[in-house]
């Protein structure tokens, strides 16, 4: 839309372009920091002062994280349970979803409003952790996946994206002799690849960044993820890397705990500019239809 | 008569039950499809809806559901009557209505600015940058806050001490708790917040503001008069959502902020429960605390549900 070029419209527009300017540096610079102080010598990083780009580089801090048996294998469990945790988030989600999205279905509406409920009211933390427990889940990787398998909103708004697919195109595969369950995977989940790639980053993000199950439900240091490590490090400032049986007072230098922030952050944001087109789309497509 | 009524009756019930039957055969595979999302909210929601009964219970694991004895509204008595329950409400609500004031607007004038910006290249470059904080962890930002703002080589601390000649322990102190709180959760979702805002301004007629601009409107005129009516159905509908997860002022974020010093302004209603229930084993009382908290959950989503109702908006449900 064309603005007319008056003065006022111009200190407006520049006051405008500053402020989102100086609001998106305020989201980014942080990483910036964080990033850039990883990857300096702990000498330049002691003698203060602010480091957006090293002047000395120094691969220190990740060699000694590398070195450790802790924080490797923390990674390891962490993209186990996102890659093995969202494939079945998308698994279960969509198998609920597509029946309940053909509408002839005896007994839908009570399912849905069933699911909805849950939306509303639940049992909480105590009596859950009591079912986990009663599963034999708890100290397992399975009790960061099976308990949160079907988020209830994605399930509807997922039943909701089915149902907009055209009838016909999946009439013509019955008629070639497909099942619903050939329907659903040969069909409709090709046709959904933009909700799929939307909500299997959101079911990736939430595993990645799990960590108050782990809290609960994990005992087992071996068995935690990188979240739980993290807060350990930075937050708790232990230096539980290495060996914890010698000292467990020493505080990491910052150097390494930037690291460790890197390694927790890095990985997820590397999936996110390969989606940002899909999730637009499909988080337009939730919240209008939700 | 009474046999002539009483015969097709019969027969069209009987034919009821065998569509029932024939639609149940003959959909037979969506049936076996739904079974394992519906075993999994069975198990995992409604076993434990159930399991609160445990709040009225004096649930001893060892003995279990069945053995365990039943004793009425002990627990929740003694909730009410400790004198951490008047300390909790007030940081609960505090925390929310802070929420409210200053985090809930933010999205929306951000929105505001950026349909603003007529350069979709800067748009699209603000927008990616400013969505990135909503993907990390409250781990990772807790951790970035910490090391921005601690003490010992913090660099704001730094700058702060060069500029005043001081230095404020934000993570530590308690009168900075709230502030710390508000201020993280701004900085993570304020990109992400602005998502739902840019796809109502996306759906406004332009040729509203053609028309307003040839009327002579100048642009806070456009602003005020167009683009705020256009999206106010939007923010009333996540108003609502908001007042109706009133309590949950984001557990996990103050579960991590949490500490010795700042317990006394920072202890909310499900820390309370995951301190009593996992830390002390007090299955039973920290159940009740939790039911409590739901039920109050539950009559905020309606109540707030049905007042956008009878203020002529569409509601949720």
């Amino acid at each position: 839309m064309p603005q007319d070029k008056s003065t006022g419209n111009r200190i407006f527009d520049c006051i405008n372009y500053t402020l989102l300017m100086l609001i998106a540096l305020i989201c980014v610079l942080p990483f910036v920091y964080v990033l850039a102080v990883s990857f300096t010598s702990p000498a330049e990083v002691a003698k203060g002062g602010l480091i957006l780009w090293p002047k000395e580089w120094s691969l220190a801090s990740y060699r000694y994280i590398f070195s450790t048996d802790t924080l490797f294998r923390s990674m390891l469990v962490s993209i186990y349970i996102t890659v093995l945790g969202t494939f079945i988030n998308l698994l279960f989600t969509s198998l609920m979803a597509y029946p309940l999205a053909r509408t002839h279905l005896r007994g839908r509406q009570g399912i849905l409003l069933a699911v909805l409920f849950t939306m509303l009211f639940g049992g909480g933390m105590i009596p859950t952790y009591f079912v986990v427990k009663a599963m034999h889940l708890t100290n397992s990787l399975w009790s960061l996946m099976i308990p949160n398998a079907i988020s209830a909103f994605n399930l509807i708004v997922l039943k909701n994206f089915f149902q907009q697919i055209p009838d016909g195109l999946e009439d013509s595969a019955r008629i070639d002799g497909c099942n619903d369950v050939g329907v659903l995977f040969r069909i409709v989940l090709p046709l959904s690849l933009p909700a799929m790639a939307t909500f299997g980053l959101f079911y990736a993000v939430g595993h990645w960044n799990q960590f108050f199950n782990a809290i609960l439900y994990i005992n087992d240091s071996r068995l935690y993820p990188i979240q739980v490590l993290l807060r350990q490090i930075v937050i708790l400032s232990q230096s539980s890397i290495g060996d914890t049986s010698i000292d467990n007072t020493e505080i990491q230098p910052l150097t390494i705990r930037m690291a460790v922030i890197v390694f927790a952050t890095v990985p997820i944001l590397l999936v996110y500019p390969f989606l940002q087109k899909h999730f637009a789309k499909g988080v337009m497509l939730g919240s209008v239809k939700g | 008569m009474a046999t002539s009524t009483g015969l097709p009756n019969i027969q069209a019930r009987k034919g009821k039950l065998a569509t029932l039957l024939r639609d149940i055969i003959r959909d037979k595979w969506l049936y076996l499809m739904l079974l394992p999302g519906v075993i999994y909210f069975i198990i995992f929601k409604y076993v434990p809806m159930y399991g609160v009964t445990m709040a009225f219970m004096d649930y001893k694991p060892y003995t279990g559901f069945l053995g365990s004895p039943w004793v009425g509204f002990k627990h929740f008595e003694r909730f009410f009557s400790e004198p951490q329950f008047g300390m909790l409400f007030r940081n609960t609500v505090i925390l929310a209505v802070y929420n409210l004031a200053f985090f809930f607007p933010m999205p929306i004038i951000l929105s505001l600015m950026m349909n603003e910006v007529r350069r979709s290249k800067f748009k699209n470059f603000v927008q990616t940058l400013i969505y990135i904080p909503h993907f990390v962890s409250w781990v990772v930002v807790v951790g970035i806050f910490y090391m921005l703002l601690t003490t010992e080589n913090g660099i704001l601390n730094e700058l702060l001490y060069q500029i005043t000649g001081k230095k404020i322990a934000f993570l530590l102190e308690a009168e900075w708790f709230r502030t710390m709180i508000i201020s993280q959760s701004i900085w993570k979702e304020i990109g992400w917040g602005t998502v739902i805002f840019m796809a109502a301004l996306a759906g406004v007629d332009l040729q509203q503001y053609e028309a307003a601009r040839i009327d002579g409107a100048s642009r806070w005129r456009q602003l005020w008069h167009i683009t705020l009516p256009a999206i106010r159905s939007t923010i009333v509908i996540l108003f609502i959502l908001r007042l109706g997860n009133f309590l949950d002022s984001g557990f996990e974020h103050i579960f991590l902020m949490l500490t010795p010093t700042n317990r006394e302004v920072g202890e909310v209603f499900d820390t309370y429960v995951y301190t009593k229930g996992m830390t002390q084993a007090q299955y039973s009382y920290s159940a009740a605390v939790g039911l409590f908290k739901s039920t109050i959950g539950l009559v905020l989503v309606l109540g707030s549900n049905w007042l956008a109702k009878r203020f002529g908006e569409e509601g949720i449900y």
